[in-house]
């Protein structure tokens, strides 16, 4: 009962900041429906026995990526209401929402065509436990961690190039040129 | 009868595709580019949505250890992206999507 009440009320936290994204006229008001999603999500993280991943949700998503989307909004001061009857195509709504209830449909119809199927699991499990059997209050820390730090090493060294490649291309885009010097130099290079 | 009610892997997986799908629509619909990032996360949180729910139901951690990549590379692209947002708003306030053809080679 309670793992329903949970569901109903996460689903219907995601599935209305969601909508709210995409149908609100106010950049700022999009970015506040999309923390809603994000903790949304977070909830059913929770619920579904990822507890570490779920932190990082509520840090990483709801706490760093909005606040950049914010202050993106705040400082270019785009931040004004976009008019959403301008429509460039003319059947390009009316398309969209069929395509989308289509994908949806779509994906739905898979996913139902294949509950029954057997499950091949094997992996290693979502939590360590205690050598007793009990269970451990970070025992989805503890599995995550020797799965991240042992099979994916590599991956995670290499996520961290990625985010300072990621930090100094950024750093590149936003500055801006000094007096006689664009971006990029006549011969392709950086300035 | 409702108290017998838990829901399964199947409600989880049929609520991402929702998710996901409103995305999609938010990409084809909205004409600002920064709420068509926020689309784009949308679509990213359905997936690991996807992933974590299954990780459960095979008893797999690995899906969650993907989830932890895919989030890292979303933080990676969403500060490369509103890097370029930044760049082209700066030069045409009030850009749209459709005015970003002139990146046209």
């Amino acid at each position: 009962m309670m793992e329903l009440v949970v569901f109903v009320l996460a689903g219907a936290m995601v599935l209305g900041g969601a909508v709210g994204v995409i149908a609100s006229k106010h950049p700022v008001h999009a970015a506040l429906s999309l923390v809603l999603t994000l903790f949304g999500v977070a909830v059913l993280f929770i619920a579904q026995e990822a507890d570490f991943l779920a932190a990082v949700q509520v840090i990483v998503y709801a706490g760093a990526i909005v606040v950049l989307f914010l202050f993106v909004i705040m400082l270019l001061g785009v931040d004004r209401a976009e008019d959403l009857h301008i429509e460039p195509v003319k059947v390009q709504r009316p398309l969209a929402v069929i395509i989308g209830v289509a994908v949806a449909g779509l994906v739905t119809a898979a996913i139902v065509a294949s509950r029954d199927a057997e499950v091949v699991g094997g992996g290693p499990g979502l939590e360590v436990g205690l050598p007793g059997g009990g269970r451990m209050h970070d025992g989805n820390i503890r599995a995550l961690a020797r799965d991240v730090f042992s099979d994916h090493v590599l991956a995670f060294e290499l996520t961290s190039v990625l985010l300072v490649i990621a930090v100094v291309a950024t750093v590149m885009l936003a500055r801006k040129p000094r007096k006689g010097e664009t971006l990029l130099d006549s011969k392709g290079g950086a300035a | 009868m409702l108290a017998s009610l838990t829901p399964t892997t199947t409600w989880y997986l049929v609520l991402a595709a929702v998710l996901f799908s409103i995305g999609v629509v938010g990409v084809m619909v909205r004409r600002n580019p920064l709420v068509l990032f926020m689309c784009i996360e949308l679509m990213l949180n359905a997936v690991n949505l996807t992933f974590v729910a299954l990780a459960r139901r095979l008893g797999d951690v690995g899906g969650q250890t993907t989830v932890f990549f895919v989030m890292v590379v979303a933080a990676a692209e969403v500060v490369v992206g509103l890097g370029i947002i930044v760049a082209i708003l700066r030069r045409r306030p009030n850009a749209t999507t459709d005015d970003l053809a002139e990146l046209k080679g």
